[in-house]
C-alpha cells in the first residue's frame, strides 16, 4: 500500500531547487509529486518521482543527502468537506499527521494527497474500516 | 603609581639575581613533587642543580598544554591537596578542563601582582572597580577581585552578562575604574546609549581590559565610547591568571611582565630555538614563585615579542608587545578560550554525525557570534524539519554546557564544506580586530 518518498536536504540558497530538477531532468526521471518543507536556514524537499531507484543514486551521486521514507497516498474526495472528512476520522483516531501534500494528477475524479503519519500501521486499518481509497505505491509512479 | 617599587623598579642585575634564587627554588620543588618533571628532567639527564644562570633554562624541556591535560586533575600539582586553597580551570575537550592549584600563598602573590596591575592601570585605593570580568572557574573575575581588595580599592563584583543592570550600577554607583573583556566593554558602552544613558556623564578614568585579543584602533575606539584611559592585561590560568603582565597607563606601549615572578622567553615555535629581544616568536613562561603549580617553560602559544627598552613610568621589568596571534588554533570567544577540536568531540557525542564541521566567527554589536556548520550526511538526514531543528538545538545546547560559549548550530549539505588539500577549513574568522 506503501509509497516510497524520495527526500533531499537542500541549504535555502538560490539555484539549490534547480539543481536538483537539472539532475533528475537530465536521468530522465519524471517527478509526479514534490513538496518544500523549509526554515530559514534548510529545507527538506520531499518527492514522489517514476523510478526511485535511479533518483536516489543520481542524486547520490551528485553529493546530496537522501533520504527515504513510506508514505500513504489516499484519494480524497473532489468536493467541500473532502479532506475534513479524512482529517477528522484520523483526529479521532488519535494520529497524527506529520505532513502531506497533493499530487498534481487525479484518480477517479477525486485529488490524490500524499501523507505521512506518526504510525502509519493504524492509519492503514483506520483508512480501510471507513472505505477510503487508498492507492498502492506501484500505481503511485506511474500515474 | 608604582605599587611595589622596590621590585617593580629593582635594577637588572639584582632583579636577575632574585630570578635566580627563585628559579632554584622552584626546579627543586617541581623535580621532587611532580613525577612529570621528574621525568622529563631525567629523560634529558638533567637536575636542578645543573642550571646556574638564566640562560641554563634552555636546557630544559618545554611543558605544553596536552602535558596538562595528561595528568588531569591534579597531576601537576607540586604540594599535597592539603595546602590547596583554590581550584580554577579552563574549558577543555568535553568535560575535562585544564585544571589549576593554588595554596594559600599562591593567592596572596597572585592579589599583590593583581594590585600591582590595576596601580599600573591607574587604580588607587580610593577607586571604585566595576569588574565585568567573569567570576568562577574562569580566573578573570577572581583574580581582579583579589586584586582590587588587596590594592584597597572598592569592588563591584558585577560579573558578566546582565548587561542592563550593569549599565544602572554603572550609573548609580559611579564606579571610577572598568575591568571587562574589550569587547564586552564595547556592548556596555552601546547597551548605554540603547537606555539612554552614555559613558560620558559616568566617572570611569581608566579601562583595564583582558582576557582576549585587541588592538591599537580598539584602543582608539575605547577610549572615544567610553570615555576613559584604555590598558590591556595579559594572563593566562596556567600560569596564573591575569595579573602576568600590565600596561602601563603612563606609556600605555607595551605590558610589564612581573618577572620576579615569572620568566619570560620567546621562541620559534617550529625549532624551539630561543628567540633574541624584539623578535617575534611564541612566548614561554617559567614561573618562579608559585607553590601548588609550578609551570617550567609553559608554551603559551601567544605570539608576541619582548622588548626591554626602559619604560617612561620608571619600571624595570621587561615589556612584551600585545598578543597579535596564536601558534595553535585556539579561539577566544567573548573571553573564553575555544578549540575546533573541543567543537569536535561535542559533534561526535550525537549519533550519525560525520566530522565535518566548520566554525564561522563573527562580531556583531561588537560581540563575539559563533555559528557552527554541520554537513548534514545520510544518517544525521531526516525528512521532518522539527527532527532537524531538535538536532540543532541538542548540538547547541551541549557546546553550551561542556564550552560555556553560545552558538548558533546551522545544518548545511554535504561537501559544502570549503575543503583545501582534501582537508576541511576549520575556522573562519571574519572578527577584525
Amino acid at each position: 500500500m506503501r509509497v516510497s518518498q524520495i527526500s533531499v536536504f537542500l541549504e535555502n540558497r538560490t539555484g539549490r531547487l534547480a539543481e536538483v530538477t537539472g539532475i533528475l531532468s537530465d536521468a530522465n526521471i519524471n517527478i509526479r509529486a514534490l513538496a518544500v518543507a523549509d526554515t530559514s536556514d534548510f529545507g527538506i524537499l520531499r518527492l514522489i518521482v517514476d523510478n526511485n531507484d535511479k533518483a536516489e543514486k543520481v542524486l547520490k551521486d551528485s553529493g546530496f543527502s537522501v533520504g527515504k521514507t513510506n508514505v500513504i497516498a489516499i484519494e480524497v474526495e473532489d468536493r467541500p468537506g473532502g479532506l475534513h472528512r479524512i482529517l477528522s476520522l484520523l483526529t479521532g483516531a488519535g494520529i497524527n499527521v506529520e505532513y502531506m501534500y497533493s499530487m498534481v494528477t487525479r484518480r477517479n475524479d477525486n485529488a490524490v494527497m500524499i501523507f505521512r503519519f506518526d504510525n502509519t500501521d493504524n492509519a492503514l486499518k483506520m483508512l480501510e474500516a471507513n472505505g477510503i481509497p487508498v492507492i498502492n505505491g506501484s500505481k503511485v509512479h506511474d500515474m | 603609581m608604582i605599587l611595589d617599587v622596590g621590585f617593580e623598579t629593582m635594577p637588572r642585575e639584582d632583579l636577575e639575581q632574585v630570578q635566580m634564587r627563585r628559579l632554584q627554588a622552584t626546579l627543586e620543588r617541581a623535580y621532587y613533587n611532580v613525577p612529570f618533571y621528574r621525568a622529563q628532567f631525567d629523560k634529558n639527564s638533567i637536575l636542578p642543580s645543573d642550571i646556574k644562570s638564566i640562560a641554563d633554562l634552555q636546557k630544559l624541556p618545554f611543558t605544553a598544554k596536552q602535558d596538562l591535560r595528561d595528568n588531569y586533575p591534579f597531576g601537576m600539582f607540586a604540594v599535597p591537596m592539603d595546602n590547596v586553597v583554590r581550584i580554577h580551570a579552563s574549558s577543555g575537550t568535553t568535560g575535562k578542563p585544564t585544571v589549576v592549584g593554588y595554596t594559600a600563598r599562591d593567592i596572596r602573590t597572585w592579589s599583590e601582582l593583581m594590585a600591582r596591575a590595576l596601580a599600573a592601570g591607574g587604580a588607587t585605593r580610593g577607586d571604585i572597580i566595576h569588574n565585568a570580568y567573569g567570576y568562577g572557574l574562569f580566573t578573570g573575575g577572581l583574580g581582579v577581585h583579589y586584586g582590587a581588595e588587596k590594592l584597597g580599592a572598592s569592588v563591584i563584583p558585577v560579573s558578566g552578562g546582565n548587561t542592563k543592570r550593569q549599565i544602572v550600577l554603572m550609573k548609580d554607583f559611579g564606579p571610577t575604574i572598568l575591568t571587562a573583556t574589550p569587547s564586552y566593554a564595547l556592548h556596555l558602552s552601546e547597551a548605554a546609549l540603547e537606555m539612554g544613558e552614555s559613558f560620558e556623564h559616568f566617572k570611569f578614568k581608566f579601562g583595564i581590559f583582558g582576557a582576549e585579543p585587541w588592538s591599537e584602533k580598539m584602543r582608539g575606539e575605547l577610549e572615544e565610547k567610553l570615555f576613559l584611559t584604555a590598558v590591556d592585561i595579559y594572563g593566562l590560568s596556567e600560569v596564573m591568571g591575569p595579573g602576568v603582565a600590565m600596561e602601563c597607563h603612563e606609556a600605555k606601549k607595551g605590558l610589564h611582565i612581573f618577572e620576579d615572578h615569572f620568566i619570560p622567553e620567546i621562541i620559534n615555535p617550529d625549532t624551539g630555538e630561543v628567540l633574541p629581544y624584539g623578535e617575534t616568536g611564541e612566548l614561554v613562561f617559567t614561573s618562579i614563585t608559585k607553590e601548588a603549580f609550578p609551570v617550567i617553560r609553559y608554551r603559551t602559544r601567544d605570539i608576541t615579542s619582548l622588548n626591554p627598552e626602559p619604560c617612561i613610568c620608571g619600571r624595570t621589568h621587561i615589556r612584551m608587545n600585545r598578543v597579535s596571534g596564536r601558534t595553535d588554533d585556539m579561539l577566544i570567544i567573548r573571553g573564553v578560550n575555544v578549540f575546533p577540536s573541543q567543537i569536535e568531540s561535542v559533534l561526535m557525542e550525537f549519533k550519525g554525525i560525520e566530522p565535518h564541521y566548520q566554525l564561522i566567527v563573527d562580531r556583531k554589536d561588537n560581540l563575539d557570534v559563533l555559528t557552527v556548520l554541520v554537513e548534514v550526511g545520510e544518517k544525521l538526514f531526516s525528512d521532518e524539519v522539527k527532527v532537524l531543528q531538535d538536532e540543532e538545538r541538542n548540538i547547541s545546547k551541549n557546546i553550551k554546557e561542556y564550552l560555556g560559549v553560545s552558538a548558533t548550530v546551522r545544518l548545511v549539505e554535504p561537501k559544502s564544506i570549503a575543503r583545501s588539500e582534501g582537508k576541511a577549513v576549520r575556522v573562519i574568522d571574519h572578527r577584525k580586530i
